[in-house]
């Protein structure tokens, strides 16, 4: 009786290779779920010290969107703090926006090059120069934006030559790499017998192109763009370099502004934790966390679109 | 203006914007090559910096910057690795593994100011664990995990189902199929993965400014005791690392020599990218080579 008992048990047993399948399940479900924990973590934490500034400090919510004075440490006449932030985020939607212009041209086209007219170049130039620029570290750009382009701005327009545009020129040449070789990747998953077909017809290779290939690549296109831009949003460093760094709206594209990363980074050093000056900080560095959010959102939709077409 | 000729006009204007292209990307190394080359030399990537005189060197910020760049991999692979086995090998297609998705996706596109932001928040203030290289190195890991993980995910997609169904089928659990079987075959891509995500790592200063901070102490390189405060091995010091030591003395440094200096400090950065992409396509190639009958 008893050792029918033991039989069962010892038969019932998990097996060796049985336990260790579920550590080896347990182990990774865990390091997953780390990953999951580090960005639920990183949003929570901004937000509650973002919103800090409108709970604890009690600004408005639509004073800190649209004033026009950064400068916590000081009251206005009314009694309350300047905390306006547009001239940031004016500063960093028009660097945005001006160099996502500048560079969707070049990388589109380059890609085109790549891709459709000489793939043979494009295999053995411009693919590994692309690649090898998309690893470049952006302090290297800073610093090049430093000791090229805003002395070149300086001579061409006057002022101190820190600016917008110096920003705008850093960031094309930043954003462009990274640009270009995501169009690619969309215009190489064009089927190739659309192209065929096109050619059949009669069209010719511009025609092809313009018509059928970039029509065809449009969405993946577009990420391709936006994905830019939302690196040249987030950009910190590179633009802290080279903006000027003064807290006020841009009159002009050559007079020295700051973006929401440039005021981050070089104001959270100097002051105290806790403090207004402080939480009206993290407040921007919430708005740059709903930004990427947004920039992620928009890609979603349109690779979403692209699929139903 | 026949269709023929806007052909020729439009394909030559294409020639023209990526002869541009290459122009603009060949005058950027040609640029940070010839003003950088000149100035490195035994003596500058060895010696330690200097505050307010010239002929300081950068050997305490490079060594720095491979230090963390050790620790960060060291902690961030194990992750990636388990997430990636998990995220393809184990996770069912449902709306929980599209979540999880999505958030390593947004993770991935969080600036990497924000991720240092909280780096600082998190580990420096709230567990007290101050400017130092195991701050940084948390923070290198956040911003790592992602791109890592989705590298080894595209590393573990390229091997062949029939590798699984060959495992399953002489009777082996899924987990000693992945260990034995799909992680073997695909040790040379991932590796190429990981060298690539290091030379991201390299040269990331963003997310250290406020978490390995941006003070470089004098270092004993002939102390390896992990416990001494002066030794290269302590991770609760402070650690510039050379892509934040750049930005450094470009803002506020004093030294009459900064340009020298960052010319120097950003030719060994690119320098050192470039041998990360070699090692990367070289070694890739050659484990492939060796691991597998092709």
């Amino acid at each position: 009786m008893k050792s029918t008992q033991q039989l069962e048990r010892q038969l019932k047993r998990r097996s060796k290779a049985a336990k260790l399948e579920i550590w080896g399940r347990l182990i990774s479900l865990t390091a997953l779920l780390l990953i999951v924990a580090v960005v639920v973590g990183i949003i929570g934490f901004v937000a509650s010290k973002g919103i800090a500034t409108f709970t604890s400090n009690h600004v408005n919510l639509w004073d800190f969107l649209s004033g026009k004075n950064w400068n916590p440490g000081i009251t206005d006449a009314h009694g309350k703090p300047e905390v306006g932030a547009l001239p940031m985020i004016v500063g960093s939607f028009l660097i945005t926006i001006l160099s996502a212009i500048v560079a969707t041209p070049f990388a589109i086209g380059t890609a085109v090059f790549m891709n459709e007219i000489s793939p043979n170049k494009g295999a053995k130039i411009l693919q590994p120069v692309t690649e090898l620029l998309v690893g470049i570290p952006s302090v290297v750009y800073g610093f090049i934006g430093l000791s090229v382009v805003v002395p070149t701005t300086r001579a061409l327009f006057g002022g101190s030559g820190f600016g917008i545009l110096s920003g705008t020129c850093v960031l094309f040449v930043m954003i462009l790499p990274t640009v270009t070789s995501m169009s690619a990747d969309a215009l190489r998953a064009v089927p190739r017998y659309y192209r065929e077909a096109s050619l059949a017809l009669g069209a010719t290779q511009w025609q092809t192109i313009y018509k059928v290939v970039l029509r065809a690549a449009t969405p993946g296109l577009m990420t391709a763009v936006v994905f830019g831009m939302a690196r040249a949003f987030g950009e910190a460093l590179a633009v802290q370099m080279v903006i000027g760094n003064a807290a006020l709206m841009p009159n002009s594209l050559v007079s020295p502004s700051s973006t929401l990363t440039s005021v981050l980074t070089t104001g959270i050093g100097n002051t105290v934790m806790g403090s207004l000056q402080n939480n009206a900080l993290w407040s921007l560095a919430l708005v740059l966390l709903l930004m990427s959010l947004v920039f992620n959102l928009i890609i979603r939709l349109i690779g979403r679109k692209g699929r139903l077409q | 203006m026949n269709s023929k000729t806007q052909n020729k006009v439009a394909i030559g204007g294409l020639y023209g914007i990526a002869g541009f292209v290459v122009l603009i990307l060949l005058a950027l190394l040609g640029f940070i090559l010839v003003s950088g080359v000149p100035q490195l030399s035994w003596h500058f990537l060895t010696a330690p910096g200097k505050a307010f005189l010239k002929g300081g060197g950068v050997g305490v910020q490079l060594f720095n910057s491979f230090y963390l760049l050790i620790l960060a991999m060291l902690i961030s692979f194990p992750i990636a690795l388990g997430a990636a086995i998990y995220l393809y090998e184990y996770a069912k297609d449902n709306w929980l593994t599209t979540t999880i998705r999505t958030a390593i996706e947004i993770l991935s596109s969080l600036p990497s100011v924000v991720v240092g932001l909280f780096g600082f928040l998190f580990f420096v203030v709230k567990l007290h664990l101050g400017f130092s290289i195991l701050s940084g190195a948390f923070a290198l890991t956040f911003f790592n995990l992602p791109l890592l993980t989705r590298s080894i995910e595209d590393s573990l997609r390229t091997i062949s189902d029939v590798q699984r169904e060959g495992g399953l089928a002489l009777g082996l659990s899924r987990w000693e199929t992945v260990s034995r079987v799909i992680l073997p075959a695909a040790v040379p891509s991932i590796l190429t993965g990981v060298i690539l995500s290091a030379g991201r790592v390299f040269g990331e200063a963003a997310a250290l400014i406020y978490t390995a901070g941006q003070s470089a102490p004098a270092l004993n390189f002939a102390d390896w005791n992990p416990f001494n405060i002066s030794s290269p091995l302590n991770p609760m010091r402070p650690a510039e690392t050379l892509a934040v030591h750049i930005w450094k003395i470009n803002s506020e440094g004093i030294m009459p020599d900064a340009k020298a200096i960052s010319s120097g400090s950003s030719a060994v950065l690119v320098i050192a990218i470039l041998l990360f992409n070699f090692a990367a396509r070289y070694l890739g190639k050659r484990l492939y080579k060796r691991l597998t009958s092709a």
